[in-house]
């Protein structure tokens, strides 16, 4: 078993309020699984996600990860645990003057000793590994370019490239679509299962492109003010389901008022 | 049209704030400025003029004799050597102490944002080391050290070391913590070391603030050891002193020149690695 959630409650990162991000999940995954995680903005996505990789500490309930309760056992043996996973953030956590080929390869960095990591700044190590990664998203051209030449997508999948890189058990991917446009990111979720199932490793996917995640993953969670409103297999996930998920929000959500344009308030006053 | 009368509008809430700031900081300011004898005036009375104009009259031409130039070259390289081998020293000592102090590169924070209480107790400890070590000037180091190692540029160096080691340890961190926190978070978050975020997460954004302060702190360091020299630690310093003590304007003035080249060299390298790193 990868995951093994009972009743697992978990605060927004940074605020110990009273506000929580998760309420009460219950939640089995298998490894090699393919999930996507939908659900309106500010569902609890990110935090599922962030909790899922250690990132975040659970309020109440139990959690366990590949047979470790990671918040039962000390600090080092937690960060061990988290070598076996990878996180992939919304936004692509690349130091814009970074290089891309380092930029990549330091998804290889919990292998690797420090003076390995060192001797990679100045040679990269593997390069080779690297550009196939790139390749896999079409940047093998920007290998040794630096980060800030990218383009915001083009980032996004070198984010990607550096998960492919690692050789993790579980990817956690928050949105990673946000910003390709459609024939990208079918290719990029194509690729990141086809990785995935090549490895056996488990992949859990946010995603706000809901034809995506019903068409391309197995299981679909959907999850709604810290709760999960289902899981269910593909096949099983209606468009009502789907409708009742976002369907809320959307009617509430006020209209914006019109507003005279008032043009002796533009006007300068002299 | 300006509004008038009931449509005027609304006051600047900040106005009366920003009033009573300016009156407390003029009453604060006052009895600083009757303390420090602050009496600009004595500069412009007949005899401080006379004087002043009598030394400055000294300064040109300034001393050109090859035997004096060459004893300057002499003192300057002592100086250079002495600021250089203190901010090596200090370097040393700093970067290990940034490492313990920076919070950005706990493990023990992620998830729970609280740092296990062992790690909070060292970062207090070495962060207090820290501020121990800048709080003492380098040239009351280098006065006691003198009294110690002898007259000479090795107290010059060791007193640099002592006191630009707080204060690069505690600037480092703080150019450490104030770099974009994703990047480093990742590295973490992912199962990385401490060491391999700050080389793969925030070096590559800080490099050239942390070289750009570095080289800042090596000027520094050069004016800070040509002070040390009045106190017998050798260098421009010492020769600095005895001129001074002599009247001798024209020397001084060659020196103040070597000075200004110092600062101005510096200032070049530092521009040159920031057009490098950028």
């Amino acid at each position: 078993m990868t995951y093994h959630l009972t009743k697992l409650s978990v605060h927004h990162a940074g605020a110990a309020s009273n506000t929580l991000a998760l309420r009460e999940l219950d939640l089995d995954i298998a490894q090699g699984e393919q999930i996507a995680l939908i659900g309106p903005s500010g569902a609890g996505k990110t935090s599922l996600l962030h909790t899922l990789a250690c990132a975040l500490q659970p309020a109440s309930g139990t959690l366990s990860i590949l047979g470790v309760q990671p918040w039962q056992v000390a600090s080092a043996e937690r960060h061990a645990l988290r070598r076996r996973l990878f996180l992939a953030p919304q936004t692509p956590p690349l130091p814009p003057r970074q290089r891309v080929v380092n930029a990549v390869l330091a998804g290889r960095l919990p292998q690797w000793s420090l003076w390995t990591a060192i001797r990679s700044l100045f040679v990269p190590l593997d390069p080779r590994a690297a550009w196939q990664a790139l390749g896999k998203f079409n940047l093998q051209d920007k290998l040794y370019a630096r980060v800030d030449r990218l383009s915001g997508g083009e980032r996004q999948r070198c984010g990607m490239a550096r998960a492919l890189v690692s050789n993790a058990e579980i990817f956690l991917v928050d949105e990673p679509l946000s910003a390709l446009d459609p024939t990208l990111a079918l290719q990029t979720v194509a690729v990141l299962k086809a990785e995935a199932a090549e490895r056996n490793a488990t992949l859990i996917c946010s995603l706000h492109q809901v034809e995506i995640a019903r068409s391309s993953f197995a299981r679909i969670i959907g999850l709604r003010d810290g709760r999960i409103v289902f899981d269910a297999a593909r096949e099983d996930v209606n468009d009502t389901m789907i409708a009742a998920l976002y369907h809320n929000k959307a009617a509430s959500a006020p209209a914006f008022d019109v507003i005279e344009p008032d043009l002796d308030g533009a006007r300068p006053r002299c | 049209m300006l509004a008038h009368g009931a449509d005027a509008i609304p006051r600047d809430p900040a106005w009366r704030s920003r009033l009573t700031m300016t009156v407390i900081a003029v009453l604060v300011l006052w009895p600083m400025l009757v303390q420090a004898e602050f009496k600009p005036w004595i500069l412009w009375d007949e005899q401080s003029l006379g004087a002043t104009w009598q030394f400055l009259a000294s300064f040109v031409p300034p001393a050109h004799s090859t035997e004096f130039l060459q004893i300057v070259a002499v003192s300057t390289w002592e100086t250079i050597a002495m600021a250089t081998a203190g901010m090596a020293l200090a370097m040393l000592g700093a970067i290990p102490l940034t490492l313990l102090v920076t919070e950005r590169l706990s493990v023990s924070r992620i998830g729970s944002g609280k740092v296990a209480p062992v790690a909070a107790a060292i970062r207090h400890g070495v962060r207090a080391l820290l501020v121990l070590l800048r709080s003492v000037p380098e040239l009351v180091w280098a006065l006691l050290l003198v009294r110690i190692v002898g007259l000479g540029p090795t107290a010059g160096v060791i007193a640099i070391a002592l006191t630009y080691c707080g204060m690069l340890g505690k600037v480092y961190a703080e150019i450490l913590e104030s770099s974009d926190a994703q990047a480093c978070n990742a590295i973490l978050n992912n199962g990385g070391g401490r060491i391999q975020a700050l080389l793969y997460g925030a070096l590559p954004d800080a490099a050239a603030e942390l070289v750009s302060y570095s080289v800042y702190r090596w000027e520094c360091a050069i004016r800070g050891s040509v002070v040390m020299g009045f106190v017998g630690a050798g260098g421009l310093g010492q020769r600095m002193d005895e001129s001074m003590k002599m009247m001798a304007g024209s020397e001084l003035s060659t020196m103040l020149i070597v000075f200004v080249l110092l600062v101005a060299g510096a200032d070049a390298v530092s521009a040159m690695l920031r057009r490098r790193l950028a």
